[in-house]
Order: structure tokens, then sequence, then C-alpha cells
């Protein structure tokens, strides 16, 4: 795909491309994390239509939304390809006896054959985290393993 | 300490009238600066306040003001945005100078006013307003627009084009002879170039220096350094307001963010004193007699601010309409305007004061008005179809159906 960067000198840097179905989208970052959506019509390439504009939570939100989910989807298609490989999403739950304690202290993989490929805390992933991550309540467990396999990490991770 | 009660009460009721101001300028947005210029027009002498007891306080104020903005000029300056900018837009940059400076320096001399004054006007005529026009841009949604980094260009080449104006201005303001001004502003680039060159290699020391988690602790040290420096161009001969945008410029661009931020709230409490405070030094009685060599003045350096954007959007391969937005938007000159005719001024080139200031009252009303107004000048005379009705971002919150032709 094909983005091209313009510099907006004193405002920040604009971002267009065109889609597949032909339509040219522009997004205008400012500098201090504000964001413009816009859009051109056919008939007038040099004037940006229709914007949104977005504060710097909204952008967060949007990031958010269109991130975190895209991570666990290229891991779903990822366990398609395997058979027998499936992928979960744990949330730590209050009465885990983890909390506060290393990712290392669950022996998650020795004990269940499953793997903690990332971790989801509030709008930030962790990919492939150490095992000296420090697990926190409502944390989301991204996994991979076998049935059972995930099952198990779900008893171990709420204690059970 | 004792703080005197008119002071404090003329201090008090100055903000109230001056947040007024701004407030009605941001609704129908224009800026607020000149309105400042003419909130201290009225109160000046035989006006409605005399501001007997806080004059001194607001001088120095005033001056504080100057040297703030001067300070976020240079703040603004960031080495990738010129050096992408000169590589693309350096011609642009030539026809913007040999437009608009000389009408502001012929228009000077035929005023009958000293070359160093004519100077003055040549610098007051050529830059444009870049708090003005970055805001209407975004105001008007023209950010996406094909024309924009040509217009903005024009804002970064100026901004920089101000390393060498201010200091030979500074030099030949406080009596010096052309030749010494020369040098001195030759001085003054070297220095600058230099500072930048500097502050690229030493990236992480001046980052180093200027970022702290405490804001207080950032804040003393910029304000601290700009004053010191501030205070040895001074000295040594070329004005106050040079030392302090060379501090804005040797500052870096991280870190030059934060510091942005952190200042502006001071910068814009000082920057309306000192648009107030050189309101107050002019004589309205004198802004009548002024009014017509501003017209003129203004009508044609609005013809050419209109051939800059025409000639910088032409080069970007933007239509007719756009070539139009480009030049009308360009046509506001503000803050930066009123500052070099403040450093006029203060040198005691007293008669540029009227005549300067009717000029940027007129030029910062009129630009925006005919930005806005673009697309239907275009349809009018230049016989340009009418553009869809579009709305302004954030004014209007009618739902728009979303309809995919191709499904």
């Amino acid at each position: 795909m094909d983005v091209n960067e313009t510099m907006l000198p004193g405002v920040g840097m604009r971002y267009e491309f065109n889609t597949v179905k032909g339509e040219r989208f522009g997004m205008i970052a400012y500098r201090d994390g504000r964001m413009d959506l816009v859009s051109y019509s056919d008939d007038d390439p040099d004037e940006c239509i229709s914007m949104v504009r977005l504060d710097r939570t909204e952008v967060e939100t949007v990031a958010e939304i269109m991130g975190a989910p895209r991570i666990t989807a290229r891991i779903a298609d990822l366990t398609r390809e395997i058979p027998g490989l499936v992928s979960a999403q744990i949330e730590v739950p209050p009465n885990s006896p983890y909390i506060g304690e290393e990712l290392g202290e669950t022996r998650c993989r020795t004990r269940t054959g499953a793997s903690i490929v990332a971790m989801v805390r509030g709008t930030k992933v962790v990919s492939s985290p150490t095992p000296q991550e420090r697990l926190a309540v409502g944390d989301v467990l991204v996994v991979i393993g076998t049935e059972t396999g995930i099952d198990e990490v779900r008893k171990l991770i709420s204690g059970g | 300490m004792e703080l005197e009660a008119s002071i404090l009460l003329e201090l008090g009721v100055l903000l109230l009238v001056l947040t007024t101001m701004s407030g009605l300028a941001w609704r129908i947005g224009f800026s607020a600066a000149p309105l400042f210029l003419v909130a201290g027009l009225a109160a000046g002498e035989g006006g409605l306040v005399p501001f007997t007891h806080s004059f001194d306080f607001l001088e120095v104020a005033g001056g504080i003001g100057v040297l703030l903005l001067l300070l976020t000029l240079g703040l603004e300056f960031s080495a990738a945005e010129f050096t992408a900018t000169m590589k693309r837009h350096a011609p642009t940059g030539v026809i913007d100078f040999v437009l608009n400076a000389p009408p502001g320096f012929i228009a000077g001399l035929m005023l009958g006013l000293d070359w160093r004054a004519s100077l003055a006007l040549a610098g007051i005529t050529y830059i444009s307003s870049s708090g003005i026009i970055a805001r209407l841009l975004s105001d008007l949604g023209r950010l996406g627009n094909r024309e924009t980094p040509a217009v903005l260009s024009v804002l970064v080449l100026e901004d920089v084009a101000m390393a060498a104006y201010l200091p030979l201005l500074g030099a030949v303001l406080v009596g010096g002879h052309l030749v010494a001004g020369v040098l001195g502003s030759i001085v003054a680039v070297l220095i600058t170039l230099s500072v930048i060159w500097l502050t690229q290699r030493t990236e992480k020391a001046a980052n180093w220096l200027f970022t702290h988690d405490d804001e207080e602790q950032v804040l003393f040290r910029v304000l601290g350094i700009t004053f010191a420096v501030a205070g040895l161009a001074e000295l040594a001969g070329i004005s106050a307001a040079v030392g302090a945008f060379l501090v804005g410029l040797a500052i870096p661009s991280p870190a030059a963010e934060r510091v942005r931020e952190i200042l502006r709230p001071l910068r814009n409490l000082f920057a309306a004193l000192f648009f107030f405070v050189f309101g107050l030094g002019i004589d309205p009685g004198e802004l009548g007699p002024a009014l017509p060599a501003a017209f003129a003045l203004a009508f044609v350096t609005i013809f050419t601010k209109l051939g800059t954007g025409w000639f910088a959007a032409g080069r970007e391969g933007a239509s007719v309409r756009g070539k139009l937005r480009a030049g009308t938007a360009l046509i506001a000159r503000g803050e930066f305007s009123v500052v070099i005719a403040g450093l006029a001024v203060a040198a005691g080139y007293v008669a540029l004061g009227p005549v300067a200031s009717a000029y940027v009252l007129i030029v910062a009303v009129v630009g925006p008005v005919l930005a806005r107004s673009s697309d239907w000048l275009a349809a009018v005379f230049l016989k340009q179809p009418k553009p869809k009705p579009k709305r302004e971002p954030g004014t209007d919150h009618q739902k728009q159906d979303s309809v995919d032709a191709n499904e």
C-alpha cells in the first residue's frame, strides 16, 4: 500500500492513500496528538471534504479499536493454519493467586503445554511477554495451545 | 511587598476587557492580537481609562511579551521541516520576499519616514501571520487540501528569514549604519547557523537541559537562559528580541514541543499586554491621518500576497480555486508585524506607529474575510464553478449518509 506522507510545517503530518475502492483518504496528525480524518471527492482532488475531528483521547480510542483486536485476529489466523491449535483470551480474575507475581511463577508452559503469547493491559499490548512481566487484575492473556491446555491455564490463573 | 489597590484594579479591569475581546475574536474567527491593540488605542491618551498607576508595570510586561513572542517563534523552527521546505519551496520564498518586502520599504520612503523605519515597514508588510493563518486553515478544514503545504512553507521560510532580518533591523535601529547592520546580520546568521548546527550535534545535551519532569524546572531554565541571552544581545548592540529568537531556534524539536506547551499561558498573557501597550503608546488622533496611506499599502500588499500564494500553490499543481485559496490565506499579517513595529517605535521611530498599526488592523481583518470567501471570489471574478457546499469541521453536526456506490 502506498501511503503519501506530506509534512505540514508548524501543524504536523498528513497521510493520504487511495483505498482499493478508489476513494482517496487522508489523515492529518497534529503535533499535539489531535487528528483530522478527511476524504476527497472525485471531481476535485485538491480539496478535502467530510471531515471528522478527533481529540487526543478519541485518537487513542480509535487506535485501540483498530489495533488490539488486529493482533488477536492475526493470532487467530495463525491457529487456524495449524490443526489442533487454538487461541483464547483469559482475563486475570481478582481472586487469582498470581496477582503481583511474575509471569514465570505460573510455570504455565511446563504445567499445561500452552503458551502466553501476549498480554493486553488497558490500551497497551505486550506481545511475547517475558517471564519477569508481573500480572495485574484485569490483564488479558492471549494464550495459544491445545483445547485442554487452555482450559488448564484458565484454571491455573484463577487458582483452581 | 505591597501592591497598590489602584494597580490591582487597573490590571483586573484590563484583563477582563481583554478576555471579553479575545472571546469575541474567537467567536467570529479572528485573531485577538489586533483587538488588544485596539483596546490599547482606546485606553490611550484621552481614552476611557487612564492607565497611570500600572503603566510602569505594563511597559516591562510588554517588553517581556516581545521576548516571549520571539522565543516561541524560534521554538516553532524545526531543522527537519526547514530542510524539507528549502528543498521544495525555495523559489516560493524568493518570490514572497521580492513581492512583499519592497512595497513596505517604498511606502515608508514615500511617507517621509527615515530609511530605518522604512526597513521596519518592509518587514511589517513581508511577514504573514503564522498564528492567524494556521488557525484559519484548521478552522476552514483546509489542512487536507493540495495547496496547504505550500501555504505553510511560505510561513516557515518567513520565520527563518526573520533570523537574518531581525539582527539587521536591530543593528540599524540603534543608530548603526547600513554596513554595520549588514555585518551584524551576517554575524547573527552565522551565529544562528552554528547554534543550529551545534544543537543538532549536541541534541542529547540540549534535550536533557530542557526536559525535566518538573515543569517549573523547564520554565525557569528556559526563561533564565532567554532573559540572560536577550540581555547580552542588547548589550552587544543587537536587540534583545534577537537574542530571545536565537534561544528559541537553539532548542531542538522534541524538547521544544514541551517548552512551547509550558510557555503558552505565560506567552499569551504577556503578548496580550504587549499588544495593548503598543496601542496605548499611539495617539488615536494620529490614526486618522495615517489611514489613507495604510489603506493604499494594504491594497497593494493584499495583491502581492495573493500573487505569492498563487505562485506557491501553482507549483503544487493546484487548480485556480486552490491558488486563490492559497493567495487569500496568506494576506493576514498580525502579531509579528506588531512586534517589528514595536521594536522600531521603542527605538524612537514613533512616526511609524500610527501607519503600522492602522495597516496591521486592516490586513488582519480583511485577510481572514477574503480567505473565508475565496471560493465565492473565484466564482464571481474568475468564473470558477462553485464547489459543493461543505461543512466546516466541528460546527455542524448534521448527519451525513454514508452511501457506498460500489455496493
